[in-house]
């Protein structure tokens, strides 16, 4: 019916966009209170996973530490959700059973809802600028960030389990009951939240769209593909790796503020290493360097999980770590790429060389 | 005993266990730039070897024979682990060779389905290892006591390390290994199977990891997941060090112990562990390629 194969990919995927929005738009009236509460937290997901492919699918820098940035701005929001619902004058629960008697002088600004929802944003920002600018400019490999990205999430874990008095410890913090006002318990107010996520989803991903197109797009896909070339062009990698890194980790601290509004929890058990690699799996599996393909994988891998790992927990781990495998090895381009075919490109068989242009496919080329 | 000898000793103490870890990344990374994140569970599959023996010798052999198990467990992990590496090596690793990131995500993965296995097998609760009789107890020097299992293990690491310098450097299988690691194409061309260098320091690399999971076991219970806390650590030590030389790992594995151990002392351990990062951050900052680098002209 259409020949030319780029008219066909179109209209496929605008037909995509198409459906999944309207879907998602009337979701509210189709499920369940507790179904659209789980749609909700996998649409505060599908955000993180947009940032990840920001950096990931399209600048070539693998962050497993997108966990902590969620985790800061999911912290934030639920400081200043604490404090609303301890009332003015009380220490939050958490804080009279570690003996603390006054206020700590950090928590203090986040009696105010603008504050904490800046900071949710600014302060994983800060935190990705502040280690990008100690890795990137020293042009640390790729493979060594990763790693300082793991073990940044470890320390701020750990940091966060052993100041149980301020943070609320391995439990974290819960107990929330008013958002500006609004009980967060009625389900117009649910129903509401769900639709400013989905506003933000919606808004994340014309950001990231706009950041992927155009000259500074193809920036981007330089410094993954030949940074030492880019560098010869005059170009400096790594304020574009600062800034994407940054704009990345405030996906994801603005992810968590939607998360905890949603879910009415927060612990470190969410910000942990696991989490944060099961983070870069719905990308890896939705399609890395598609935006579309990044939520769609979030959406997907949650929805999966929450309806298979109620039955059988023991098989999920196997088919999230199989799954894991197959898509890394087989799929460069995940399920995403299946569908649209681009990832047809794989005749270079199992070495991928489809993704990441020629240096993948050269085996006897030095790795370094 | 004064208070700084025993954090040197605990300090020592905690090195050898990260050397013992790191060393087989230290290679595999080196060699082959593979991150193979399923090391901590080959490490847990070394551990449920030690454990595995510890019950056969108690079901099957006379109760007197019960202290020589632990002996026989090190090499037997060694081989458990080892073929555990070959089979990893030759089902998945060999695809994702130039892919470091891959390998990294695919080993991960691999990870996750080994755990699950031993949860299936062993079961969830973790299992404890009865040391041995002759390594309970402690040496005691000058009013401080040094336990023989921590001590077992360094002497266990020292042998670990010079069995390995011997390979790499004295051997014609390591001599071979080091040539592939320096220049690829020209091992190749002058005749040497890359590909069969490949897997077997692989195998070796996972190998010691099985080693490393017997050593744990002397200091606690262990459990599925018991690789993963050590894992981040071991791989900071690699970043440290850097990679192609044994040497770096070394010195990557003490500065980590000793900063680790004495940090931990002066604040907690929490902070301790912050401050051990900030360190490694800027030590980077100094030096991008590690203690210890291998020089190289080539560009990415």
């Amino acid at each position: 019916m259409f020949k030319n194969a780029s008219v066909r990919k179109k209209i496929l995927v605008s037909l995509l966009y198409a459906i999944v929005v309207a879907l998602l738009a009337f979701a509210p009236m189709l499920l369940s209170d507790f179904r659209l509460n789980l749609l909700g937290k996998f649409l505060a997901y599908a955000v993180i996973a947009l940032g990840l492919d920001l950096i990931w699918g399209y600048t070539g820098i693998l962050s497993l530490g997108h966990g902590i940035f969620f985790g800061i701005g999911a912290y934030c929001m639920a400081m200043y959700l604490k404090l609303e619902a301890s009332g003015t004058g009380r220490l939050p629960d958490f804080m009279q059973w570690s003996g603390v008697k006054q206020l700590p002088w950090f928590w203090e600004p986040f009696r105010s809802f603008g504050v904490a929802l800046l900071m949710a944003i600014l302060l994983p920002m800060a935190l990705a600028l502040l280690l990008g600018f100690f890795t990137f400019r020293n042009r640390i490999r790729g493979v060594y960030f990763t790693i300082l990205t793991q073990a940044l999430v470890l320390i701020v874990v750990t940091l966060m389990i052993g100041q149980q008095a301020y943070t609320g410890g391995t439990n974290g913090i819960t107990g929330f009951k008013h958002v500006l006002g609004y009980s967060l318990a009625s389900p117009s107010v649910k129903t509401g939240l769900y639709y400013i996520t989905l506003a933000a989803l919606v808004g994340s991903f014309l950001l990231c769209r706009r950041l992927v197109r155009g000259p500074f797009g193809r920036v981007l896909q330089a410094v993954r593909d030949g940074q030492n070339r880019l560098r010869f062009l005059g170009y400096d990698p790594a304020k574009y790796q600062m800034f994407v890194f940054a704009v990345s980790a405030g996906l994801a601290g603005l992810a968590g503020v939607l998360f905890v509004l949603q879910v009415g929890i927060i612990s470190p058990s969410m910000m942990d290493i696991v989490p944060s690699i099961e983070m870069v799996l719905w990308v890896a599996i939705g399609g890395r360097g598609s935006l579309i393909g990044a939520a769609a994988g979030a959406l997907i891998i949650n929805a999966s999980k929450s309806a298979f790992s109620e039955a059988y927990p023991d098989f999920w781990t196997f088919l999230l770590g199989g799954l894991f495998i197959v898509v890394v090895v087989l799929l460069p381009k995940g399920l995403y790429g299946l569908i649209t075919r681009s990832g047809s490109r794989m005749k270079g068989g199992l070495a991928g060389a489809g993704f990441r242009g020629r240096n993948r496919a050269v085996v006897g080329k030095d790795y370094r | 005993m004064s208070v700084w000898l025993v954090q040197m000793f605990n300090s020592l103490s905690v090195s050898s266990i990260l050397l013992l870890i790191a060393l087989g990344l230290a290679i595999t990374f080196g060699l082959m730039n593979v991150i193979n994140m399923a090391h901590g569970e080959l490490i847990m599959i070394g551990a449920y070897t030690a454990y595995v023996m510890q019950n056969l010798f108690a079901d099957y052999f006379p109760a007197s024979w019960f202290g020589a198990y632990f002996i026989l467990a090190i090499p037997a992990a060694f081989c458990v682990t080892f073929l555990a590496g070959l089979a990893l090596e030759a089902g998945l690793i060999r695809f994702l060779y130039g892919r470091p990131l891959d390998s990294l995500l695919a080993t991960w993965g691999v990870g996750m389905v080994l755990q699950q296995l031993a949860r299936t097998i062993f079961g969830a609760p973790n299992v404890g290892v009865k040391s041995p009789e002759w390594l309970n107890g402690g040496l005691s020097l000058g009013g401080g006591v040094l336990p023989y299992k921590r001590l077992f293990i360094i002497g266990l690491v020292l042998v670990t390390l010079i069995a390995m310098y011997l390979y790499i450097y004295r051997s014609a299988a390591g001599r071979r290994m080091r040539a592939v690691m320096q220049n690829r194409q020209m091992a190749a061309c002058l005749g040497i199977s890359t590909r069969r260098v490949d897997a077997i320091t692989f195998a070796v690399g996972s190998g010691i990891a099985g080693v490393a999971g017997c050593a744990l076991s002397l200091l606690g219970p262990i459990g599925p997941s018991l690789g993963t806390y050590y894992i981040v650590d071991a791989f900071m030590v690699v970043v440290l060090g850097g990679v192609g030389k044994l040497l770096g790992t070394v010195a990557g594995a003490l500065g980590m112990g000793v900063f680790n151990t004495y940090f931990e002392f002066w604040t907690n351990a929490s902070l301790g562990k912050v401050l051990v990062f900030a360190c490694v951050v800027a030590f980077l900052q100094w030096k991008p390629q590690g203690l210890v680098a291998m020089r190289t002209r080539s560009l990415d």
